[in-house]
Parts: C-alpha cells; sequence; structure tokens
C-alpha cells in the first residue's frame, strides 16, 4: 500500500467520498482514506499501486487528479525535509525525464514570479531534464491550501461528519467583492462558527508534494452536457451528477442496469459512458419516443453508445413486467416527486396482502403515522417503498441500487428508507435554497447475510401496517412543499437548482 | 423490443405473475428489423447466465429461428466466440419493431410500436 493524494473538485463535497469508495469496490481494490475532510480538495489516501490508483480516479467525475505523495508539511522547511525522507532514493529515476512542475494554491493566489521561486526551492530534487508544459514524462505538483479570507481554518484533521455540500448562493458574500471572489469555494456552511481575523491569511495551512499518477473522467462532463444534448426534458438529471450516480452504483462494462424512471434516459445514457447496457421504463411512452426529436435511443446515437441500449418499454414500477428474479445488476433512478405534476400511477384497487408494504424508516414506531395505503394519489414513501422492494427481487447479489429523493430543510427530514435484503452503502446530499435531495445508495447482500427473523418481521409489520393503513393519501413531502419550508406562493423555479455552484473547481 | 428483453419480461398482471403460461410472452405479427451493434462477449455471457432458456426457445421459433441449441451453453462452450456471435445477433441484434406481445394465461395483448412495447394496463386488470 502506498499513499497518494487525490485532488477533488471543491463542490458536491458530500458525494466525494462516496464516489471514490464505490471506485474501490468496482475494482475490488482496498483503499484506505487517512484524510479527507468536505472543508479540503486535498485527501490522502492508501493504495496498493499505481495502477490501481489510476484506474479508480480515472473513472472519477469528482476528482481532478491522484498524485504520488512525496511529502508533506505545514510550512516549506516541513515539506522539504518530508520530501528528502520520503523519496531521496528516488529522484536518480526522473534525472532525466520531461517534466513539468505546477503550483495548485486553494484558496491562495501566486503570481508567476512566487510560483517560479516555490518551484525552484525543489532544485535539489536534481531533476535535469527538459520542462515542458505538454507532452511532458512526469508531472509534480506543489499544493497549498490556504484559509479563505474569512480565516476559516480548514480542518487537518479525517472528519467523517457527513456535512452538506452547499451550491454557492450570493447569500453571506455581502462582504467585499475581492472576499467573496475569493472565497468562492470556501466551506460557506462553517462560517457562522468561526471568528474572523482583520487581516486576510499570509501563508497556507497545509502543503504538499505530489507526482502525478493519472487524471480523471472529468471531461465527460463536457461531453454529455445537456446543452448540448439531443433530447432532454426540464427534469433531466445534470451530466455530472448523472455520472457520479452511475459510478455509485457501480455501472461498468457486461452489466445491464435498469431505470424505471427513464424519463429522457440521462441516467441510462451515463451507465452506457461506463460501459453497461441501458434498460428503462416509464410510465409515460411519450418520454421514450420524444416530439420529433427521436426519443431516448437518438441520445445513445449521439454518444456513438447504441449498442448499449438495450430497450425502453412503457410501464409503471407497480405493475412491472419485468420477471421477477435477479436479472439486474444495477438500478438507478430519480423517482417523480410529486411536488409539480403529483405522482401517479395505476390505481391498484387493493392489493391487500399481496404486495409488501413498508416502512419510511425501517422502524416499527414510525408506521402507523407514515404509511400510506396503495391507492391514488400514490404516496411517497410508499413508492420509495416499492423501489426497494423491486430492487430486493430484481439486484443480483451485490447489484446495487442508486435513488435520489428529495428532503426538506430544517423542519422535516424523510426517514431513509430500508430493506432487510438491502445495506445502505452511501448517503450523499444535495442542498438547494428551499430544499435538498439526497442520493441514497444500497447494496443487494447475499442471500445467505439477510438475517430471516428481520425479513420475517418486516414482511409482517408491512402486512399488518397495510391492514390498518390510515386514510391519509397525502403525500407528506408535497405537503411540506407547499406547507412548510415555502413562505411564499409556489413557483416553479424552486424546484430547480438555486444555481449552478461557481466553485473553484 | 429486443429478443433479449421478452425473455426478461412476463405478463404485468399480478394474477398472471406465479402461472407458467404467462411467460414468455407470445409474439404476434411480429415485424422484425435487423440492426448490427458492436460485440460484447462479457455482456452475452453475463446475460447467458440469466436467460431462461426454455423460453428462449419457444421466442425464437417463433421469429423463425431454428438453429438455437436445445442446451443452454455452459462451462467451455462459453468461451466459444461464433456461438456467442450468433447469440449476440439473436439477442441483441434482431428487435421487433411492430406487433404484438400476447399472455398465454390472460391472452392480454401488448401492443410494440416503432420498437416500443407498452405494458400499462387498462383499469379491470390492475
Ligand atoms: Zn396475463
Amino acid at each position: 500500500m502506498k499513499e497518494y493524494l487525490i485532488r477533488f473538485v471543491q463542490q458536491h463535497e458530500t458525494f466525494r467520498r462516496a464516489e471514490i469508495e464505490a471506485l474501490a469496490a468496482l475494482f475490488e481494490a482496498q483503499i484506505e482514506i487517512l484524510e479527507y475532510s468536505d472543508d479540503t480538495p486535498f485527501c490522502l489516501v492508501r493504495i496498493q499501486d499505481d495502477a490501481t490508483a489510476r484506474a479508480i480516479v480515472g473513472r472519477s467525475i469528482l476528482t481532478k487528479a491522484v498524485y504520488e505523495l512525496w511529502g508533506r508539511g505545514l510550512t516549506y522547511e516541513e515539506l522539504h525535509e518530508d520530501v528528502r525522507r520520503r523519496t531521496s532514493e528516488k529522484w536518480a529515476q526522473y534525472r532525466n525525464c520531461s517534466f513539468r512542475f505546477d503550483v495548485d494554491a486553494y484558496q491562495g493566489k501566486r503570481n508567476q514570479k512566487e510560483q517560479r521561486k516555490l518551484i525552484e526551492g525543489f532544485s535539489y530534487l536534481g531533476f535535469s531534464g527538459r520542462i515542458q508544459m505538454s507532452k511532458f514524462e512526469e508531472n509534480w505538483c506543489i499544493f497549498e491550501e490556504w484559509d479563505n479570507v474569512f480565516g476559516i481554518a480548514v480542518s487537518s484533521s479525517p472528519s467523517l461528519s457527513p456535512s452538506v455540500s452547499t451550491p454557492s448562493t450570493p447569500s453571506g458574500a455581502n462582504t467585499s467583492s475581492a472576499a467573496a471572489a475569493a472565497a468562492s469555494g470556501g466551506a460557506v456552511s462553517n462560517i457562522k462558527n468561526k471568528p474572523r481575523p482583520e487581516q486576510p491569511p499570509t501563508h497556507p495551512n497545509r502543503l504538499f508534494l505530489g507526482r502525478l499518477i493519472g487524471g480523471s473522467d472529468r471531461e465527460a462532463i463536457v461531453r454529455y452536457d445537456l446543452k448540448k444534448r439531443k433530447y432532454i426534458s426540464t427534469t433531466s438529471m445534470d451530466a455530472e451528477l448523472a455520472l457520479v450516480t452511475a459510478n455509485l452504483a457501480l455501472a461498468a462494462p457486461g452489466k445491464l442496469f435498469f431505470d424505471p424512471f427513464v424519463g429522457t434516459g440521462s441516467f441510462s445514457v451515463a451507465c452506457s459512458h461506463f460501459g453497461a447496457h441501458a434498460l428503462g421504463s416509464d410510465i409515460d411512452g411519450r418520454s421514450i419516443r420524444g416530439k420529433g426529436e427521436g426519443g431516448i435511443v437518438s441520445n445513445f446515437h449521439q454518444y456513438g453508445l447504441v449498442h448499449r441500449f438495450c430497450d425502453s418499454f412503457v410501464s409503471d414500477l407497480t405493475n412491472t413486467p419485468l420477471r421477477p428474479t435477479q436479472l439486474l445488476d444495477g438500478i438507478i433512478c430519480d423517482p417523480p416527486y410529486g411536488v409539480r405534476e403529483g405522482l401517479k400511477v395505476l390505481g391498484s384497487r387493493d392489493g391487500k396482502g399481496k404486495e409488501v408494504i413498508y416502512l419510511a424508516d425501517g422502524t416499527a414506531a414510525h408506521l402507523s403515522s407514515s404509511y400510506i395505503p396503495p391507492k391514488r394519489p400514490y404516496s411517497f414513501e410508499r413508492m420509495q417503498a416499492d423501489i426497494l422492494a423491486f430492487a430486493a427481487t430484481m439486484l443480483v447479489t451485490n447489484g446495487r441500487l442508486s435513488m435520489w429523493m428529495p428532503t426538506a430543510n430544517e423542519d422535516f427530514e424523510l426517514g431513509v428508507p430500508l430493506h432487510p435484503c438491502l445495506e445502505l452503502v452511501s448517503t450523499c446530499i444535495q442542498v438547494f435554497n428551499k430544499w435538498s435531495r439526497r442520493l441514497l445508495t444500497y447494496r443487494r447482500i447475499p442471500d445467505s447475510a439477510v438475517n430471516p427473523t428481520a425479513l420475517t418481521n418486516y414482511q409482517r409489520d408491512m402486512s399488518t401496517l397495510e391492514a390498518h393503513a390510515s386514510a391519509n393519501d397525502l403525500n407528506m413531502f408535497r405537503r411540506k412543499y407547499f406547507e412548510g419550508f415555502r413562505p411564499t406562493t409556489p413557483s416553479t423555479g424552486a424546484l430547480t437548482p438555486a444555481s449552478e455552484s461557481d466553485t473553484t473547481t | 423490443m429486443k429478443v433479449l428483453t421478452v425473455n426478461f419480461l412476463t405478463c404485468a398482471v399480478k394474477t398472471c405473475k406465479t402461472s407458467p403460461e404467462a411467460f414468455p410472452l407470445h409474439f404476434r405479427d411480429a415485424e422484425l428489423a435487423q440492426q448490427d451493434l458492436e460485440f460484447n462477449p462479457e455482456f452475452i455471457k453475463n446475460m447467458l447466465l440469466r436467460l431462461d432458456w426454455n423460453a428462449f426457445r419457444v421466442t425464437t421459433s417463433e421469429l423463425g429461428f431454428s438453429t438455437i441449441p436445445a442446451e443452454k451453453p455452459e462451462g467451455d462452450a462459453l468461451n466459444d466466440e461464433t456461438l456467442l456471435r450468433d447469440l449476440h445477433k439473436v439477442l441483441l441484434e434482431t428487435q421487433v419493431m411492430e406487433g404484438k406481445l400476447v399472455c398465454g394465461h390472460c391472452a392480454h395483448e401488448y401492443a410494440i410500436k416503432e420498437g416500443i412495447a407498452n405494458f400499462l394496463l387498462p383499469n379491470h386488470l390492475v
């Protein structure tokens, strides 16, 4: 195992670690996260070797690159000392290679002259090869981590707390414009807890030196940009998060992935980008066919992925024609929120005793209050339960479900739905102005690992629940959406991200 | 609708799910189309494991393919590239563009238009 520095982008913070860990699982590789914090783009890990590090990061969307760690320190003195200790035996092998040396000052600014001076500080490495800006054989990078102008210390210890990614909003930016610009990408959520210094910081907090091992797949975001896509709708998931979702669900060559709310096929395209074959269904046949644009399949044609397009068919998850057996390697979906349009399903008159119903949070205590009978309108909790039951039936062992769901801010939060056959792998949160949504990822555990008592109790509780379900047909999220977290009259704008993050990436 | 997909589908009517007659669904008035697609042996092998071979034979004979082996390929046969390419051709490159899929249990007909099958049920079948 060797130490590496992963250079993340500083956005969608709560998705970053989950993505890297998912990719390690995909490549069946060990990854030991030594230092990670949502507040910094620099993460230290231990991975078996360069090839594995290159493979993991090479598929990631929320990183820029991975570097072999050559040294670290709180000051340049410490950094140089550490570089000598770790790497002096390696210097000879790089003596004659062409190379490039960069400075990456996170939340800091270094002009050309300063950069040159910092780089010259490493002249003891003795590299005498050509310096080339492109087509270099090796690339070293000095990483500086600065406090932002508010003086927020970046935590230097590993943080496991699930802090929340905060797309930058104008709020809190009523300081000087220079300060606001320099602070972009900062850990806005911590501001209120920290004192603000009079002066901007004069030196960085942490320093690293790394040798480039490999880049990420971040260019895919540009390739699959919705603005350049033939067939989209207002609910199409943006390319970046669709690709991240496909990574979390372990989309890969040879696998079959299904989206039961396929819409315009955003997730299917992302899964196919990573080599998986895509199957989808939607209750609305018009979205599959498109209106003259050619429908979902036209997107696969656009990207040269049509060989990985299996089929899309028109159906409803509650009456799916899929054979109830382990056919799918992954399920990805962004179920309709039921806010704008209201949820629609084919009305099931009374599936009493035939269908499993379930809890929003997996505990019996909450059942009676949160449970909703299977009729129109379809409750959001019920839909989540149906998706989990479907996934438990259809996923192969170790197959994954990645499901987006809305969750409200402040006064109310939807529970995380659970199923005895599914293990919750990660929870990622994206925060908007008035609401937030989460991406829940589950793993289908082997049948032999399913607790039989839990499964029996679950099925019994579900039957009980169904028999005693109240007539409360309100979709909790929908009700809260209209009553709880909206001070003004509803506008369609509230369902779209407040603004694209403009953080330093 | 590809031949592979049909093997993964049964009747959407709940009371048909447990009936052996509901699977596979039967093509009626099927108009076929053939499309050249990049071959991925790994995917074909993975799908073979999940394929119901008897149902696959029923479907292919209804569509007029006569050379499907009687037994599902296993072991060394899975490394036979010619065989995998033949299966690729039938499973992925062959599509039913127009026609119907009919349940052998309840006789409900699901329409296929422009290659897209519609499994929404009328109210009385939900
Ligand atoms: Zn039927």
